[in-house]
């Protein structure tokens, strides 16, 4: 079977996720959007690595993944910090900080 | 199995787990409680390992079920628990026609890069990863053979974020505590001070008739005591009063000890 269709599927997966990070408002419904288009990154990394025949894709496709688990822990502990002082976890808050 | 074999069923398996992914995805997106959203992105996530699998990286496969949908997302869902289930989205737009504007550029930005990438891919030649595979003795031991030769630097690198990671989740979360925890004394000290009733409640009345939680309790005096009914009964006025007859005979028989 042709990996492009692989490719395909993440550019699909990539772009839900990127309409989740423009529309939705809860910041942790966004975070998990952004975890999809890396996931989506990811997939596009083991097709290529399929598709050239070695495993430099794959490899880089694992430290992806340990970027994207250190990630979560430091965004969400920023959303639990953000809740604690203003009691919401929309991301329409934060824009007071301007002020 | 022959070639042609290995090909449908991969086909399935690719039509399948696509299939769910996106499904899952566009539940991410469209479920309105975020409890919801994290469920489907770990349909999705499941979905992605199997794929992975598929394309001859069963590593990579056990890793996404293990880190993605094991921890990342009860991370997520745990932290959904401390922030409040309830926090749904609002619906106002803050800025006039941002979902749409974010759906349209959503859209346009599939087509753009499925037609610029199905551009580039036709005519690409797929080697496969058997020989790579097999180079190392297996799929395990080549990526291993990677991490820690080519990519050792990264993988050092990759330590010391993971590291910083959990002391900026240590920071971030911790919470000064501004006086001193108070002690069992303290709180002994408060209770009595604060003029309400410093022991147990009285227990709600037990009688040959009534023994429910929702009988008051009669006082040596005759009269029925309001909090020995539990508080919840008597917010909805629901407490059973007690007959005439019995507050009668209750006195006759103190009255009756006294004399």
């Amino acid at each position: 079977m042709n990996p492009s269709n692989y490719v395909v599927l993440a550019t699909v997966l990539f772009s839900i996720g990127a309409v989740g990070v423009l529309v939705r408002r809860n910041a942790i419904v966004v975070f998990m959007s952004i975890e999809l288009m890396l996931n989506a990154a990811n997939l596009a990394f083991v097709a290529f690595s399929r598709m050239n025949g070695n495993l430099d894709g794959q490899t880089v496709a694992f430290f992806v993944m340990v970027v994207a688990a250190a990630e979560v822990v430091v965004g969400l502990a920023i959303i639990v910090t953000i809740f604690r002082t203003r009691r919401s976890a929309s991301i329409d808050e934060p824009n007071l900080l301007k002020y | 199995m022959t070639e042609v074999d290995a090909n449908t069923g991969e086909q399935i398996v690719f039509w399948v787990s696509a299939t769910l992914a996106v499904a899952g995805a566009l539940g991410m997106v469209l479920s309105r409680k975020a409890v919801h959203s994290a469920l489907w992105v770990a349909l999705t996530m499941i979905n992605l390992a199997i794929l992975y699998v598929a394309n001859s990286a069963p590593f990579l496969g056990m890793v996404q079920v293990i880190v993605y949908t094991g921890a990342v997302m009860m991370l997520f869902l745990f932290v959904l628990m401390v922030v409040g289930v309830d926090s749904s989205d609002s619906l106002i737009e803050t800025i006039k026609g941002q979902r749409l504007a974010g759906i349209l550029f959503g859209l346009g930005m599939a087509v753009l890069l499925i037609w610029t990438i199905g551009h580039g891919l036709t005519g690409a030649t797929t080697v496969g990863l058997d020989a790579a595979n097999a180079a190392d003795g297996g799929n395990v031991q080549g990526i291993a053979n990677l991490i820690f030769t080519r990519y050792l630097l990264v993988f050092e690198l990759t330590s010391a974020l993971l590291i910083t990671a959990a002391m900026g989740a240590m920071v971030l979360a911790h919470r000064d505590r501004w006086r001193p925890a108070p002690t069992q004394r303290d709180l002994a000290i408060a209770r009595v001070r604060g003029g309400g009733h410093p022991g147990n409640l009285p227990v709600p009345g037990s009688y040959a008739r009534h023994n429910a939680v929702d009988t008051p309790a009669i006082l040596p005096d005759g009269s029925t005591s309001d909090i020995s009914v539990p508080a919840p009964v008597r917010a909805r006025a629901d407490e059973r009063q007690l007959d005439r007859v019995d507050i009668d005979e209750v006195r006759e028989i103190t009255e009756g000890r006294s004399e």
